[in-house]
């Protein structure tokens, strides 16, 4: 265990600034509604700033969609929605390909505006977001030509308009897993981005026009949850996929209840990542810390449960702590940055209200002594141990780099613990036993289970949850399902 | 005169393998005959007594449910045509239930699959019960518009708790019968016969359910099953009464899809 001494001890290495240049960006100053085609000021919405969560600066003006705006943007889009149902699926295809490209030709731009607006760091959204939001594209733009081999030769039609919405976390990247399945279908999307989040989404838009894709085929309407509350509640709307926080899921879910309008949800998590005595201990660390400090543990799939054997907990905890407190956190802009801003001064709090209740329910803080910059919504990596199944940094997802240590003797006890959670959405496994780590793995209750590794993504393969953490899968032929119509 | 006095049946509910009369007493009375009117804690047995079967259930291999759900198939085929269902009615459920019996292990191959990940991983989906479904069977055809529900749900590998037709519950329960001389372990299939609405709503609401299924053709019950499930974000799945062959599996897939989770799982090749 590490002495109390220790634990606030802060190493500050001696690398040299390299923050990347924001030169070749070019924001507007004011961003309007992106219906049929054009940006187009709201008629009942207003403008609202989005600010850097890094500096608090201003960034942009963005509309906000009123209602009057929801229901302007579903008749734009229900007006577009037969030609593009009819359009030859490889004419569809190759709109989809073309978007895939752009998005590969201003990936810089869109990594830095990224980073900007959410504060993720730059080596992130560089490396990550934006690449996986291109492959997404470019792996549904082939499947607009081949539905029916997606879905076991039935014959099948679009659902029509779809509205998504989509979280802060990753904006673009959720808004490519949202767009392309539902356009390679023969659907038309509104989206609606996230209220911290919205400019990735309007330069993707920017990117649509580019592309010439029809007007109306993609509208986005930025907004607050009044926006989102409205558009899922609407006329018109023939399908609703939700990405965001199991209560808003739930009122979305009950919000539909008997119009019979197709839903999916991919929601909340309190994923375990368990470490069992005989892994490679280093590598786990490494995936440790991939899987929870990722993105500040804004990450819906974030091991925020660590798991350990008893006979290598001290070990474990040990070594994450020194790898933690070797963990850079500041200006998401930097190449070397490790851990950036948190999203917002809201989910900021929300972290702060959680760490506290975990201190008073008894567990055992640790946090790296790093210095928060002055200016922003900073919160540095923290560690719990002494935790009980039963505490709320426990049960309750926090959402931000806040690990929180269980440990178990069995492997029974551990998948007991694993699955002991209303959430269901992933699970790392970390042993060089591989008949153990497929045993376990079919054993968890969730969608996605990472073994020996941790937050990898793919276009081809599915993702989604288990129980409370919503239903529908994103990505591969499952991705296709949400958005089809079986006709025979 | 030598008349002979028909042995007559005490129709029961089937809950956790035992025939039994609802906790509460309470009956109806349908063709001449008494059955019980189920009761919510009823519903909470039933429930509970699924919870423990999954488990097992799901364990088995999906060649074993296979053969059970043929058994079961074979042990519908070989009885009598039972009150209130027609000798057509009673052969298409069997055929169903056949098809269904051959779902077993073309499930994971159907929907799931190796995904050629852009990395150095082995990554595979595969699909998995999503627990215990609870089952709202129709009124009418209530045998066939059972099993249509019952078969997907079952040959997915998941455990079911059904309420019956309300106004012709006895080929559900006598569909216990046959299921109960068949293989298929206590627990996997409970049915209850009662009033729909208490019951689904009981049903719908349970936080121990991960699916339901819902045959019975009653809007207003639809939107309130839509309603309970949001609580915990069930997974529901509305259909039209099955009244044919066709109309049970031409939408297999769906049927297997609603019931089912994929669950993607990476391993590293060479790290």
């Amino acid at each position: 265990m590490s002495s109390s001494v220790e634990t606030r001890t802060s190493i500050v290495w001696d690398y040299a600034p390299a923050p990347e240049s924001v030169d070749h960006v070019r924001l507007e100053d004011r961003y309007g509604l992106f219906v049929d085609g054009e940006f187009r000021d709201p008629s009942d919405g207003g403008y609202v700033s989005t600010i850097n969560p890094a500096t608090e600066d201003r960034l942009a003006d963005v509309a906000y969609g009123g209602p009057e705006d929801v229901i302007a943007a579903i008749q734009s889009a229900r007006a577009a929605a037969p030609k593009w149902a009819a359009l030859r699926p490889l004419e569809r295809a190759k709109y989809l390909f073309r978007v895939a490209r752009l998005i590969q030709e201003r990936s810089r731009e869109l990594a830095v505006v990224e980073t900007m607006d959410g504060g993720k760091p730059l080596r992130e959204s560089r490396d990550v977001d934006v690449p996986l939001a291109a492959a997404h594209f470019f792996h549904y733009a082939g499947w607009a030509d081949k539905l029916r081999y997606g879905v076991n030769a039935r014959e099948v039609e679009p659902l029509g308009v779809v509205g998504q919405i989509v979280p802060w976390n990753f904006p673009l990247l959720m808004a490519a897993w949202k767009l392309a399945p539902a356009l390679a279908c023969g659907n038309v999307a509104v989206l609606k981005p996230a209220e911290t989040t919205p400019l990735t989404a309007l330069l993707l838009a920017e990117i649509c026009q580019e592309a010439e894709l029809p007007p109306g085929v993609v509208t986005i309407l930025p907004g607050d949850g009044a926006t989102g509350a409205a558009l899922v509640r609407a006329d018109g709307i023939d399908k609703v996929a939700f990405t965001g926080s199991t209560a808003v899921g739930r009122d979305i879910q009950a919000a539909l209840a008997g119009t019979g309008t197709p839903l999916t949800l991919e929601l909340g998590g309190k994923s375990a990542n368990i470490v069992f005595e005989d892994a490679a201990l280093d590598q786990a660390v490494e995936g440790i810390v991939n899987g929870i400090f990722f993105n500040q543990g804004h990450v819906c799939c974030a091991g925020s449960r660590l798991l350990i054997q008893e006979s290598v907990r001290d070990e474990v905890v040990a070594k994450l702590w020194q790898r933690m407190r070797r963990l850079r956190l500041g200006d998401p802009l930097d190449k070397n940055t490790d851990v950036g801003a948190i999203n917002s001064a809201e989910q900021l709090e929300r972290i702060e209200v959680l760490v506290a209740a975990g201190e008073q329910e008894g567990a055992s803080r640790r946090t790296v002594a790093c210095e928060l910059p002055e200016r922003g919504y900073w919160f540095a990596p923290t560690l719990f141990t002494d935790v009980s199944p039963a505490h709320r940094i426990a049960v309750e997802e926090i959402f931000g780099p806040v690990v929180s240590v269980l440990t178990f003797r069995t492997q029974a006890e551990a998948i007991e613990k694993a699955n002991n959670s209303r959430y269901g959405l992933a699970a790392g496994i970390w042993t060089d036993k591989g008949s153990k780590a497929f045993e376990v793995a079919s054993a968890l209750k969730a969608g996605v289970i990472w073994q020996n590794t941790y937050n990898h993504f793919d276009p081809t393969a599915a993702f989604g949850g288990y129980k409370e953490s919503g239903f529908g899968r994103e990505g591969g032929p499952a991705g296709l399902r949400p958005y089809l119509r079986v006709v025979r | 005169m030598n008349t002979r006095l028909q042995v007559r049946k005490t129709y029961k509910l089937w809950i956790g393998g035992a025939f039994v009369r609802s906790e509460s007493g309470r009956y109806d009375e349908a063709h001449g005959f008494n059955f019980p009117r189920a009761s919510r804690k009823d519903v909470r047995d039933a429930v509970q007594a699924a919870r423990k079967a999954a488990g097992p259930w799901a364990a088995r291999t999906a060649y074993n449910r296979g053969q059970i759900l043929y058994r079961a198939a074979e042990a519908l085929e070989s009885r009598g045509d039972g009150i209130g269902v027609t000798r057509e009615e009673r052969e298409a459920a069997v055929d169903v239930l056949l098809h269904y019996a051959g779902w077993t292990d073309k499930i994971a191959p159907v929907l799931g699959g190796v995904n050629p990940v852009a990395a150095p991983f082995l990554s595979f989906s595969v699909p998995e019960p999503t627990g215990v479904v609870g089952i709202v069977a129709p009124d009418e055809p209530a045998l066939l518009g059972l099993i249509a529900e019952l078969g997907p749900a079952l040959a997915g590998g998941n455990v079911c708790v059904s309420v019956l037709s309300e106004n012709n519950p006895l080929p559900g329960l006598d569909l216990a019968e046959a299921l109960g001389v068949s293989d298929v372990p206590a627990g996997v299939v409970n049915l209850l016969s009662g009033r729909r609405r208490e019951l689904a709503g009981a049903l719908g609401a349970h936080r121990d359910l991960g699916a339901i299924v819902d045959a019975a053709g009653d809007r207003e019950l639809s939107a309130e099953l839509d309603r309970l499930a949001a609580e915990t974000i069930k997974r529901v799945r509305h259909g039209d009464p099955a009244t044919s062959y066709e109309d049970a599996t031409t939408d297999a897939l769906e049927r297997l899809n609603a019931v089912t989770e994929l669950k993607t799982a990476w391993h590293p090749v060479g790290a």
